[in-house]
């Protein structure tokens, strides 16, 4: 859709004349056109704000839904104007885009909203003019990100469920990377951190000056690490055992050894814990004693290890490592500014005697100490040459360094936020998730509300009916309508958590089988199912039912399995359990009984889905099997006398 | 370097600093050579308007409504009241996407541009259109002549007509059928001059051209064929 080129057709159309006496075949006829009513100005009323435009201006772009009939199905004959119920404000820019040709994006709404509203009128966003194109893919990617990291911290948060049958490889892995999973966890992380301090602390006390023992010799200072050599001896050992065994066992633990072996953490393990043993085995020799102090430096990168407990210094490293261009840009102007600086400075003060410079290499501490402002004064130039030229050089030294620094600074500012965002978005999504399920309990306690006062009963009470049951809007009327309709069609009805585990509980009355039904559908209330306790409160319970029929748990598909477990009577399958439920008799209680429903045959044995928040997925439905069936229909076989079955 | 050599850039670097503060300051203003390129930038935005309704209505046969929709749409696209070449190609080239149309664009832009002044205003625009849609068939005719006359001197040689007639072949593009031959043009220059050229003196003449379109059914009805399109 190339801006204007419906104003230019009539001039392309005229301007072909000048084929005409060229043609060697004859031209076609025109198409037929309605008579033109002129231009005329259209109404567009956009949620009452009114906009007026020629007709010409809207037919521009024919293929959107104001330039093509589609409008017509929102005119509105009384008022003569066409009504849209959407934003008036983003009204303004999509007409705008009829008017000039080119579409702006509005930098303070939502992108998101935008793009709806440029879906509804087909605008493809494709058609946003360049000087707004940029920002608005920019906002749309950073809207994608965030709502993607939202959707990986849902799959992530969904992580804690731990799947059945998971190795011990596979738990030891996840305790180790996210050590809030278990006690045990929890209990080693803490130690480890623990062992990591002191063997730093360790390791730094041993420098210090002790006095030392006054007996021996005349008191003199000794390092604190010489005069009590077998503590830090044991201490050092000690760590460096823990820290063994703690790699061991990531080792052992790790999905991918190689790819472990390779990781950052590993490497600085191994730093951490080598000298030790290399310096069990190098005798304390003189020559290479030299060479075993060093190793000794390294035993400080076990401060590294800490980056494993804290995130802040995880996000420093990974700064560093994302702003590495930057960095070295840094790292080259200064070396550049360095090498410059020292040739002039070297130069301007080689006349003078007793000079520190002598030369350049020299020179290069004298303008790395003054380029970074330290000035120590162990080098200064003497001459006025030099003077001035080392001014400059401080000054230089100042800007070089400021430059880089606000793109590391913001970077880190941008990552640093992102974490932050993240681990808020984790903290919400909790009580996002419980809220949305309360939304949804809270309609299928309405429906069931509605049941219990009564408001299912037909004909009979009629009056007494519309007192006791509250008033309800016309959505809910029609939905709960259309639940009831449910109900009717799959003869059996919707009940709450509490009714169907207490119903299932009544079942489990006395009878304790290894065996154990699925738990795809049905509520886990951790080991109050298996209640042997409240036999009276079943009882009660099994009396409400006596007017419903056969009661299910929530969720048509389990009505069905339900339903389909009538037929069955096979005993059920193993399945690790979380509750157990009895079957064997009530099978054959069931055997007997007649009811009418509709029939399928799900023959696979369920697996265990301990996730009680999902409704039971269709998957988990197919697996359904016999014992959850078997246990659903449990309640009226039970009670075959106070439970009125109807039939259809 | 000696040092004396030495001291002198340094002495050198201090005295440009000294000037640099200098400067800042206002005290020492060196010549600047920015503000020509600002002027510049007034001169393109003048726009050109049309003159009035009426007038335009006594020139041209579109009634006043039409008129107004012309503008309308002619106001939009420009703005500043005229069009210059480039955008005069590049609107057109929107309708022939397949082929190069922008040595036809040039000659229809000559055409329309009846006072050679390297633009087209809306009278001229208008004024062009009036002939085409609204003129008798001569006018037309004539107007068709002086589109193919590109050097306007009253007749039309064959390597004007070549010229035409490889700009309107242009158009078409590399991708027709049958596939397009390299001396197709030729040959229908060679067919046109055939039909025009009465007394085969090698040019077409304004006579001449009327005389053969009046002849011909074909042209004569295909005239008619945009009398409709505003």
């Amino acid at each position: 859709m190339a801006a204007g080129v419906a104003t230019w057709l009539p001039f392309a159309r005229a301007a072909a004349v000048g084929w005409l006496p060229l043609a060697q075949q004859p031209l076609p006829p025109a198409p037929g056109v309605k008579a033109s009513r002129g231009d005329e100005v259209l109404v567009v009323n956009v949620s009452g704000r009114r906009f007026e435009t020629w007709k010409n201006t809207l037919d521009r772009y024919p293929d959107t839904l104001l330039g093509s009939s589609e409008k017509e199905f929102f005119y509105n004959a009384e008022s003569g104007e066409y009504f849209f119920d959407r934003d008036p404000d983003m009204f303004r820019h999509v007409l705008n885009f009829y008017r000039t040709g080119r579409l702006h994006c509005p930098r303070q709404e939502c992108i998101q909203a935008f793009d709806e509203e440029l879906a509804f009128y087909g605008l493809v966003p494709e058609l946003i003019g360049d000087c707004c194109l940029e920002e608005y893919r920019d906002r749309k990617k950073e809207n994608a990100e965030r709502l993607a990291e939202d959707e990986e911290a849902e799959q992530a948060g969904d992580g804690p469920a731990l799947p059945a049958g998971s190795s011990l490889r596979q738990r030891l892995w996840r305790a180790f990377e996210n050590p809030h999973t278990s006690t045990t966890a929890l209990v080693f992380y803490y130690v480890t951190g623990f062992f990591i301090a002191v063997s730093v602390i360790a390791n730094v006390v041993e420098t210090i000056p002790c006095r030392g023992t006054p007996a021996r010799r005349p008191p003199r200072e000794q390092p604190c690490g010489d005069r009590f050599p077998n503590a830090f001896f044991c201490m050092d050992t000690a760590c460096v055992l823990i820290f063994t065994g703690e790699y061991l066992l990531r080792l052992f633990a790790a999905p991918s050894r190689c790819r472990f072996l390779r990781s950052v953490m590993s490497l600085i393990d191994i730093v951490a814990i080598l000298p030790y043993y290399i310096g069990l085995f190098v005798s304390k020799k003189d020559d290479v004693s030299g060479a075993f102090v060093t190793l000794r430096v390294f035993r400080v990168f076990r401060i590294f290890k800490f980056s494993r407990h804290s995130q802040g210094l995880r996000i420093l490293g990974y700064t560093l490592k994302s702003c590495a261009s930057e960095l070295g840009f840094l790292l080259f102007s200064l070396t550049m500014a360095i090498i410059i600086f020292a040739t002039v400075m070297f130069y301007a003060e080689k006349g003078t005697s007793k000079t520190n410079f002598t030369s350049i290499p020299a020179a290069f501490w004298y303008t790395i100490v003054t380029m970074t402002t330290l000035g120590y004064g162990d080098m200064v130039p003497s001459t006025i040459a030099g003077k001035i030229f080392g001014s400059i050089c401080s000054l230089s030294g100042v800007l070089v360094i400021a430059l880089p620094v606000p793109v590391i600074v913001s970077n880190f500012s941008r990552i640093y936020h992102q974490n932050q965002r993240a681990d808020k978005r984790r903290a919400q999504q909790k009580v996002r998730l419980a809220r949305i399920r309360l939304a949804k309990s809270g309609t299928t306690n309405a429906f069931l509300q509605y049941k219990q006062n009564g408001g299912l009963e037909d004909n009979s009470s009629g009056e007494e009916q519309a007192l006791c049951v509250r008033n309800r809007s016309a959505f809910e009327q029609q939905h709960h309508h259309l639940l009831h309709c449910l109900e009717k069609t799959t003869c059996h009805e919707f009940t709450d958590e509490l009714t169907f585990s207490e119903a299932l509980g009544t079942i489990s009355l006395g009878r304790r089988t290894s065996r154990s039904t699925s738990v795809s559908s049905q509520p886990v209330g951790p080991g109050s199912m298996l209640s042997s306790c409240c036999p009276r409160r079943t009882k009660r319970r099994a009396i409400r039912l006596a007017n419903s029929t056969a009661s299910v748990s929530r969720g048509s598909m389990q009505e069905l399995e339900t339903l389909a477990g009538l037929q069955h009577s096979s005993a059920p399958q193993s399945r690790s359990s979380l509750n157990a439920k009895p079957h064997d008799s009530l099978d054959l209680n069931c055997d007997s009984r007649d009811f009418v429903a509709a029939i399928i045959s799900i023959p696979t044995p369920p697996a265990n889905t301990p996730d009680e928040s999902q409704p039971s997925s269709p998957g988990s439905a197919g697996r359904a099997g016999n014992t959850l069936r078997n246990s659903n229909l449990g309640t009226p076989c039970l009670l075959p006398e106070t439970v009125k079955i109807s039939s259809l | 370097m000696s040092l004396d050599g030495l001291e002198m850039v340094a002495v050198l670097v201090v005295l440009a600093l000294f000037v640099k503060v200098l400067e800042q300051f206002g005290l020492f203003d060196p010549v600047s050579l920015e503000d020509s390129v600002e002027d510049e930038f007034e001169l393109s935005t003048v726009c050109h308007r049309p003159e009035g309704l009426e007038q335009l209505q006594e020139q041209t046969k579109f009634t006043r409504k039409e008129l107004q929709v012309l503008y309308r749409g002619f106001k939009n696209e420009c703005p500043s009241g005229i069009v210059n070449e480039e955008n005069f190609k590049q609107i057109y080239s929107q309708f022939f996407p397949q082929g190069d149309s922008s040595t036809y664009a040039t000659f229809l832009f000559n055409a329309f541009d009846t006072n050679h002044d390297g633009s087209v205003s809306f009278e001229d625009f208008v004024a062009g259109l009036s002939v085409i849609l609204r003129g008798t068939i001569d006018d037309r005719l004539n107007w068709a002549f002086n589109l193919y006359d590109l050097n306007k001197d009253g007749c039309i040689t064959k390597e004007e007509m070549l010229d035409i007639m490889k700009s309107i072949y242009d158009m078409m593009g590399k991708y027709t059928y049958p596939a397009l031959r390299e001396e197709a043009p030729r040959e229908h220059v060679e067919s046109f001059f055939q039909k025009m050229d009465r007394n085969k003196d090698g040019v077409v003449t304004i006579e001449e051209f009327i005389e053969s379109c009046q002849k011909d059914e074909n042209i004569m009805r295909s005239m008619r064929l945009f009398d409709n399109v505003i």
